[in-house]
């Protein structure tokens, strides 16, 4: 700084305080300026709008099971038959690998709602058509690298980690589900 | 320098000066007859009047091709100006600190789904937009649902109808552009969605349009599909007049006229082409108070680092 | 850029940073205590506002092109999703789409300033070549964006100016096959556009780079003209002109804001908004108003060379001789020079009026030959447009008055103002219908614009008497009697 400006006098909090409001004025601005850049890149008022997806569950019999895309993924919907129920309470829980009863993955019994994408590596489980292979557990099988689900869409044998995910979906009706 | 100017400038009109004066007098009838036959075949929304319009279309896209920057002459550029009269309107979204009347935009969603909708597409929006009118997400649902989309292939590898989402564009009242046409006289009916930005004067030209059907002066005939209309500019419209008074049934009161009618529309129309007006002049005010005061700021420090240095 | 001796910082990181890569000793010196003449008045300010605008130009070009979609059917489309379904869309793009206009108002004010004040004068002639090197960049970048959208204003916009290059003979059409990658401006067209269009901006960064670097060997120019002569007539940039600066870019951006916020589609043509539609031309295609007066320049050229014009100009430019020949005694054949351009005056407008076409059909004068043409109008027309830009690159070999400021230049102040009148002019024909009163009008404002960098500057250089200059700026300022601009 050029000599004509350092020379100490009362008014020298006044101006230093001036100085610090420019400051905090300008780094607030510059802040408040590039928000709406960064969240111009969360997702689009149309890619929220397909957010969620509503399902008519009235033509799915008992025993069928259908797939849908939710946010780009499948969603594996299965109305159960009795004994598939059955079998997927009377399974010992704690020998789970990823422990979790079966009332905690369904809303009503008789339908399963889940992710169809394996935990493991990412590939979509077969067990939704009728002759496709179920596994040894009636319920899912990934061709990928093995992993079987049981009724219940838990992991009972093979490399994935974890059950296969339940989405958040709530019950608009007896016969209807909206999913996200 | 003064004396090479000005013998220059004297040597040029000395020969061009009284020649030009002739030539520009005569020039200035021709011009204006040269106007009025622009004005009969406009490049805007009138049908084809035989072969005519396409030819002076042709002509003018030929010219473009070619290069040459279009000139008075070649180009309906005269009609532009001619003709239209955008009527004075006050809008309560004018100014900076106008908003949109959400009552008057729902009114105006009703005539456009009651009577324009039949041939005017509006295909940029989606239903889900609905809500910004005040509409509820149950309303707005079912508004969608009242239309049916297509959709598909389904696992049969066929398209298919189903009642539309409000995730939905607005359904269109033909599949193309071009069936549009074939079903109007050749004329297709624009698109909505950004007609109020699409044309001068905005929701004043589109409130003048609705309202400014008469019948043409004496000696100016119409071809059939032709209509005249105050703020078309070339006077000439394909559009019929499109609504009359008490077509549409309001339900909260207000006049059903076409003044009405097509102050609602035009109010719609905007939000349609400008659906987040009020936030961007709510940000900009607030932008604009932040620099304001920031300015004062920065010119105090300015001031004070200055103080002391003569300049 | 050489490296100087280091400077010392008390952060112990910034000191181990600077020892590997002395870039805080390069901030300090060139930005903190770097000598800046101490009388700038505010039209100094509009280098650093290019420079904001050019980062604010990128920044929101960038988040926009996360969105757009470079392809003929979903162009206009992804530019209303923009506007429409983008969080903040419709913000970034208002402000890309001003921001241009704000961006060209910044540099033609900046080079207003360098025009007025002599920045081109040496030692600064290079400086003033990279900045119009920018200029000629960013007209070619805004010219491509203003595609993008696909609209009828953009799409038509692209098809008349990439049609001007067929009017070079022999190449041209085949030129403008190879800009339009087919044979009309089509998807291929806009794919290249978006590509350069991003491309360019970056190179434009560049070149503003080695621009303020050869700002800095040279040192800034001041209102006074004159040379600084130690340090009592400097003060360091920072913070004298850091916070001088932000103070004049804050009232700039008050203006961007209140014109993208508000009155967002001021400057936009409603014919933007309607999608492009190859079968059909708009009634009226504008360039952006940036364009305009060089549009016009491009229109006024109604004429070919033939025979009369050529004679003509060839006697003008003979006339001129003693002007750029310095060895000839300029006031000896002053006389003499007058008559010769009077003559090729006259033998020109018979070439002009051999071709000026009647109302009532026919040429204004019929002479034999008149109809051979060696260069037609079309390509005449692009020679003038980018004439008027290419001759801004030899400005210091035109202007070579010793003396820099127009304040001190009474008689290059009054024609360079002239010339900043005749600007608008053309700015406000390029818009206009042309009719043959506007047409000749704007033939006066182009001749006029040549004539002043060709003519008047060169000579003025010999025969302007200045204004006697202050010492030095410190005593300029001590005496305050240099008023005005």
């Amino acid at each position: 700084m050029s000599a004509d400006t350092i020379h100490p006098e009362p008014g020298e909090t006044r101006r230093d305080f001036l100085y610090l409001t420019a400051a905090a004025m300008g780094v607030v601005g510059t802040g408040v300026t590039l928000w709406p850049f960064i969240d111009s890149m969360n997702p689009a008022a149309d890619t929220l709008a397909l957010s969620t997806v509503e399902v008519d569950l009235a033509p799915v019999e008992v025993g069928q099971a259908i797939t849908v895309t939710w946010r780009g993924k499948p969603v594996f919907i299965r109305h159960r038959t009795a004994e598939e129920i059955d079998a997927a309470d009377k399974v010992e829980v704690a020998a789970l690998r990823d422990p979790e009863t079966d009332a905690m993955r369904v809303k009503k019994a008789e339908w399963l709602v889940m992710i169809g994408i394996c935990t493991h590596l990412g590939c979509v489980p077969l067990g939704q058509k009728k002759g496709e292979n179920k596994g040894e557990f009636g319920g899912w099988f990934c061709p990928c690298h093995g992993s079987q689900y049981d009724t219940s869409g838990r992991i009972r044998k093979g490399p994935a980690p974890k059950n296969l995910e339940v989405p958040k979906y709530e019950f608009l009706s007896d016969t209807h589900i909206r999913i996200g | 320098m003064k004396r090479v100017s000005g013998l220059l400038l004297a040597t040029c009109l000395a020969f061009s000066g009284p020649v030009f004066a002739a030539d520009v007098s005569g020039k200035a009838s021709a011009a204006g007859e040269q106007s009025i036959a622009a004005d009969a075949a406009p490049a805007g929304e009138a049908p084809a009047a035989g072969g005519e319009e396409s030819t002076l279309q042709a002509g003018a896209s030929e010219s473009a091709a070619e290069g040459d920057v279009p000139a008075a002459v070649e180009s309906p550029a005269a009609s532009h100006e001619a003709g239209g009269h955008v009527p004075a309107m006050k809008w309560s979204f004018d100014g900076p600190f106008g908003t949109y009347d959400r009552a008057s935009l729902q009114r105006g969603f009703q005539v456009y789904t009651q009577v324009c909708s039949a041939c005017h597409s509006m295909n940029r929006l989606s239903y889900r937009n609905l809500t910004a009118l005040g509409y509820s997400e149950a309303e707005v649902k079912a508004i969608a649902a009242s239309h049916n989309v297509q959709d598909g292939p389904n696992d049969e590898g066929e398209m298919f109808d189903r009642p539309g989402l409000p995730s939905d564009h607005f359904v269109s009242p033909f599949p193309n552009v071009k069936a549009a046409a074939a079903a109007n006289n050749g004329a297709a009916p624009p698109d909505l969605s950004l007609m109020a930005k699409a044309r001068h004067g905005g929701a004043s030209y589109i409130y003048g349009i609705l309202t400014g059907y008469a019948e043409p002066p004496a000696g100016q005939t119409l071809l059939p599909g032709q209509h005249w209309n105050a703020v078309m500019p070339g006077n000439v419209i394909a559009m019929p007049q499109p609504i009359q008074d008490g077509q549409v049934a309001y339900e909260d009161g207000s006049p059903q006229t076409v003044d009405q009618y097509a102050k609602d529309v035009a109010a719609f129309l905007t939000w349609a082409a400008e659906p987040h007006m009020e936030d961007r002049k709510r940000t900009g005010l607030k932008a604009l108070i932040f620099l304001l005061v920031f300015s004062g700021i920065m010119y105090g420090v300015k001031k004070k680092i200055w103080r002391d240095i003569h300049h | 850029m050489a490296s100087g001796p280091r400077a010392e910082f008390s952060n112990p990181v910034v000191n181990w940073i600077d020892e590997r890569l002395p870039v805080f000793t390069l901030v300090k010196r060139e930005y903190g205590v770097f000598p800046t003449p101490k009388n700038f008045n505010y039209f100094w300010n509009f280098g650093a506002i290019a420079m904001v605008m050019l980062v604010t130009m990128i920044l929101t070009g960038i988040f926009l092109a996360m969105n757009y979609a470079p392809n003929a059917t979903l162009a206009f489309g992804s530019v209303e999703h923009i506007m429409r379904d983008v969080n903040w869309g419709w913000m970034i793009r208002y402000l890309h789409m001003n921001g241009a206009s704000f961006f060209f108002l910044a540099v033609y004010i900046h080079i207003f300033r360098g025009m007025y004040y002599g920045s081109y004068k040496k030692p600064r002639e290079l400086l003033w070549i990279l900045g119009v090197l920018i200029y000629l960049l960013m007209m070619a970048t805004a010219f491509m964006g203003y595609t993008l959208p696909w609209s009828q204003m953009g799409g038509w916009a692209a098809t008349v100016i990439t049609n001007l290059f067929s009017a070079i003979p022999l190449v041209g059409n085949a030129l403008v096959s190879l800009l339009w990658g087919g044979f009309s401006v089509d998807n291929p067209t806009l794919n290249r556009f978006f590509a350069l269009h991003y491309l360019l901006p970056f190179v434009i960064f560049g070149v503003v780079f080695v621009h303020v670097w050869a700002l800095h060997v040279s040192g800034s120019n001041n209102p006074l003209g004159i040379d600084v002569k130690g340090p009592q007539d400097t003060v360091p940039f920072h913070p004298y002109y850091t916070m001088k600066d932000t103070f004049g870019l804050c009232v700039f951006l008050m203006v961007y804001v209140a014109v993208s916020f508000f009155a967002p589609n001021m400057l936009a043509h409603p014919d933007h908004f309607v999608e492009f539609d190859p079968m059909k031309t708009p009634p009226h295609i504008v360039p952006e108003w940036y364009f305009l007066p060089f549009y016009a320049i491009l229109r006024s050229i109604t004429f070919g060379v033939n025979a009369y014009v050529g004679a003509g100009l060839a006697v003008l430019a003979a006339a001129m001789i003693p002007l750029y020949c310095r060895k000839l005694d300029l006031d000896a054949w002053l006389g003499r020079m007058i008559g010769i351009a009077a003559a090729g005056g006259a033998i020109f407008m018979l070439g002009y009026l051999s071709q000026y076409e009647k109302s009532s059909g026919g040429h204004m004068l019929s002479l034999p030959l008149a109809e051979i043409v060696a260069v037609n109008a079309k390509f005449g027309g692009v020679l003038a447009m980018f004439g008027a830009v290419a001759i801004l690159f030899v400005l210091p070999w035109l202007d070579t008055h010793p003396v820099r400021s127009a304040r001190f230049r009474p008689a290059f102040r009054a024609a360079l103002l002239l010339l900043v009148v005749d600007f608008f002019v053309l700015g406000y024909l390029g818009a206009q219908v042309p009719t043959n009163m506007l047409t000749i009008i704007g033939q006066l404002c182009t001749a006029y614009y040549f004539g002043f960098f060709l003519v008047i500057l060169p000579f003025l250089s010999r025969k302007e008497v200045a204004l006697p200059l202050p010492a030095s700026i410190n005593d300029a300022v001590m005496q305050q009697n240099v008023r005005g601009a």
